[in-house]
């Protein structure tokens, strides 16, 4: 009796938050705050649109959006969410998500993530969790690979290298033509961590990364310096441009653009820059990160970005049904769709945009990325170690001599953060 | 009415009345002293305060004793923080050579001080860079230190100097680059300072002194230096505090790069506590700390100096 009251009222609890997230809802009233970091042009334009929608669904529910600066967000986060906080925010996936899950700032939503309609997300879900429980839900996310000038590697009578040797081949070609083989802008850091994720994980796995990136192996381990040793290929051949310290990912573009540099290692979200730069799609192709060790299973970098709702929201059910709202198939389709965010979906159900790097991207993060998807050096990595790690990649990419200081420095590192 | 009052007036004035002498300079200096309490000095006991915890600005502060500092000057078995020591050493470059705009402030201000059609024109010229915010500055010189296309880089490599990385994208070199850019602004806010310095300079002694045949060298050290005392000192004040508050060029001009050569004690402290890496609240405040005693230091001094001032004037 006792139990069969028990299920009876689970099941009109489920299916009480399936309405609310699916119809109507004539449950959720009251005021719904968000504040978002999606504030580029476009994301912006998608923010406004979710929440006019969903305000315009449920007619006694009003939805307040507050859009904030994207960089700025991430130091303001700390204080949205301290006093007053609102009821969902924007942030990162992964160990990104840490300091807010340890002081209690973020709700566990692990509940919802036992709703029918997120078995369509389960490839999301490991991202999105930390000590066994779910923290938010994801609603884009990008492929990161090689982008190259398509019409110079015809002219030098090149194709899309798979292996490593044929990488090494095909930047020498590019070198002998006078040409750089990649272009990069470190000045910022972090693009010198998407060459230390790609070179890393190819080299000795996945689990290898991660456990580095947990701090369980050390960074003077022999593996560790196999994978610098890879990359001190390339620096040696003069694989990337000049002076590269001096430059920001987006004053790096001209170099390919231009044609003095034929690839840039990156996330898909500069297509829209090679784009607006004068490249066409004639011009402008893509390919996977080559493979290194053949034993190894690809892994790729997909950053993902993420609603999580605040511990202290006061419109939870409200917020939960938006949660829902934003991940479903119908949305997930729209906003990242060619002409909003221009990324991938989320739900597995959604239908994926028809532009030719979404297509490459979903196709080989669906079936060639059996490795594991990371979420990027400075996502995967603690804060602190991300911070010097991503320092010492840099100063090895200009200065390879210094390998030895530089992770002698990151092991004292490592030692420090993770006790 | 008021005959009433009068009459009892010496009798029994009022509190206030008596004490007044005493008490209205401390409510005039009231609000000053709460400002200058809750924003300065609380906050400084505050920060010592911290430093002594490891704190994430989130969760609860736990109590670490002096580990921060351990840390940080490398007591104990561990290494003095190289990050720390690298923003000590390019701290010292900084006092030193931004100390390079009093000189070159009093030259300009000497060349400008002159009667001639249009010089209000010049002296705001010259003036113009002080105007001019300091990340406009450092926005500009970035572009003119850009290597291989940078009017700099062609400059020196018409002599044939190359400097591999540019100026601000190699460690040897980037935070002299920065620094040279700061001296710009400053060299202007010296040259202002010593041309109203000039104006109060004594005509009577400079004819005297051109009467006893001084001239040239010996008539700026003996005669219009020592006049111009004051303006050196507050010159060398703004000097100090601009050379340790040095924070905004290097944000704008290198983010404490490449590989953190050129941070400096401010740009570190910014960079462990309020950085998108950072929220290490203890050891930002410990390197607030270390700072801050740097600074008392000069405090110190220039205090001590304008005392000495006061009852030299006395």
């Amino acid at each position: 009796m006792h139990s069969i009251l028990k299920t009876s009222l689970a099941a009109l609890v489920a299916a009480g938050v399936a309405t609310t997230a699916t119809a109507d809802g004539h449950a959720l009233s009251g005021e719904l705050r968000i504040i978002s970091d999606m504030s580029n042009p476009a994301p912006r334009a998608v923010m406004e649109k979710l929440a006019a929608d969903f305000d315009a669904m449920h007619d006694d529910l009003t939805v307040d959006l507050t859009i904030v600066d994207r960089e700025a967000w991430k130091t303001q986060i700390r204080n949205a969410l301290g006093a007053n906080p609102p009821d969902v925010v924007n942030w990162y996936a992964a160990t990104r998500m840490s300091p807010y899950v340890d002081a209690g700032l973020f709700m566990d939503i692990s509940d919802l993530w036992n709703e029918p309609e997120m078995a369509a997300l389960a490839s999301t879900k490991g991202a999105m969790t930390l000590d066994g429980k779910q923290w938010g839900v994801p609603y884009t996310y990008y492929q990161w690979g090689v982008y190259y000038r398509k019409d110079i590697f015809e002219e030098l009578g090149l194709t899309e290298p798979a292996t490593w040797d044929e990488e090494i081949a095909n930047c020498q070609a590019i070198i002998d033509s006078g040409r750089k083989c990649y272009t990069i802008g470190s000045k910022f850091l972090w693009t010198a961590g998407g060459w230390f994720d790609y070179i890393n994980s190819r080299t000795n796995g996945y689990d290898f990364h991660i456990q580095l990136a947990n701090g369980e192996v050390e960074w003077t381990d022999p593996r560790v310096r196999e994978t610098f040793a890879n990359w001190r290929q390339l620096i040696d051949m003069g694989a990337f441009i000049d002076d590269h310290q001096s430059y920001s990912w987006q004053e790096a573009m001209p170099f390919m653009v231009d044609g003095e540099a034929t690839a840039y290692l990156m996330g898909n979200f500069s297509v829209a820059a090679f784009r607006d730069g004068g490249l066409t799609d004639d011009q402008l192709d893509f390919y996977q990160f080559p493979t290194i060790n053949p034993d190894v299973a690809p892994a790729e970098d997909a950053p993902t970005d993420t609603f999580h709702i605040a511990s202290g929201a006061q419109n939870v059910a409200a917020a939960k049904a938006f949660l829902l709202y934003v991940t479903s198939p119908e949305v997930q389709s729209e906003i990242n769709s060619g002409d909003a965010l221009g990324q991938l979906p989320v739900n597995a159900e959604a239908s994926v945009s028809d532009d030719k790097f979404i297509q490459e991207g979903f196709e080989m993060l669906s079936n060639n990325a059996s490795g594991g998807i990371m979420q990027f050096f400075d996502r995967d990595f603690p804060a602190e170690m991300a911070s010097v790690g991503m320092e010492g990649l840099q100063e090895f990419m200009v200065f390879p001599d210094n390998l030895d200081d530089i992770l002698a420095r990151l092991e004292e590192a490592r030692q420090r953060i993770y006790q | 009415m008021s005959s009433v009052t009068t009459n009892g007036a010496r009798a029994q004035r009022g509190w206030y009345k008596r004490n007044e002498i005493a008490i209205t300079p401390w409510l005039f200096l009231a609000p000053a002293m709460l400002f200058f309490a809750v924003y300065v000095i609380i906050p400084i006991g505050q920060s010592f305060w911290i430093s002594f915890h490891q704190w994430d600005g989130l969760g609860e502060a736990t109590w670490v004793g002096t580990a921060n500092y351990e840390r940080l000057l490398g007591i104990g078995e561990q290494n003095i923080d190289r990050k720390f020591s690298v923003s000590f050493w390019n701290n010292l470059k900084w006092l030193v050579l931004y100390l390079l705009a009093i000189p070159m402030g009093l030259f300009i201000s000497l060349f400008l001080n002159q009667k001639v059609a249009g010089i209000r024109l010049y002296k705001s010229l010259f003036f113009f860079p002080f105007v001019i915010s300091q990340v406009v500055v450092g926005l500009v010189f970035s572009w003119f230190y850009l290597p291989n296309n940078g009017l700099f880089d062609q400059i020196v490599g018409l002599v044939g100097i190359d400097i591999k990385g540019g100026m601000l994208g190699n460690p040897n070199t980037a935070t002299y680059g920065i620094i040279a850019a700061g001296l710009w602004p400053q060299t202007a806010y010296c040259m202002i300072l010593y041309l109203t310095g000039l104006n109060a300079v004594d005509p009577e002694q400079v004819e005297a002194a051109r009467l006893d045949g001084a001239k040239g060298r010996k008539m700026l050290w003996y005669v219009i230096l020592p006049q111009l005392k004051p303006a050196t000192f507050i010159a060398f004040v703004v000097t100090i505090i601009g050379a340790l508050r040095s924070f905004d060029l290097i944000s704008v001009m290198t983010n404490g790069g490449p590989f953190g050569s050129t941070r400096v004690l401010s740009f570190y402290m910014f960079e462990e506590s309020l950085s998108e890496f950072g929220f290490r609240m203890g050891y930002g405040a410990a390197i607030a700390v270390v700072l801050f005693f740097i600074m008392l230091f000069f405090i110190v001094y220039f205090l001590w100096s304008m005392y000495q001032d006061e009852k030299g004037g006395h």
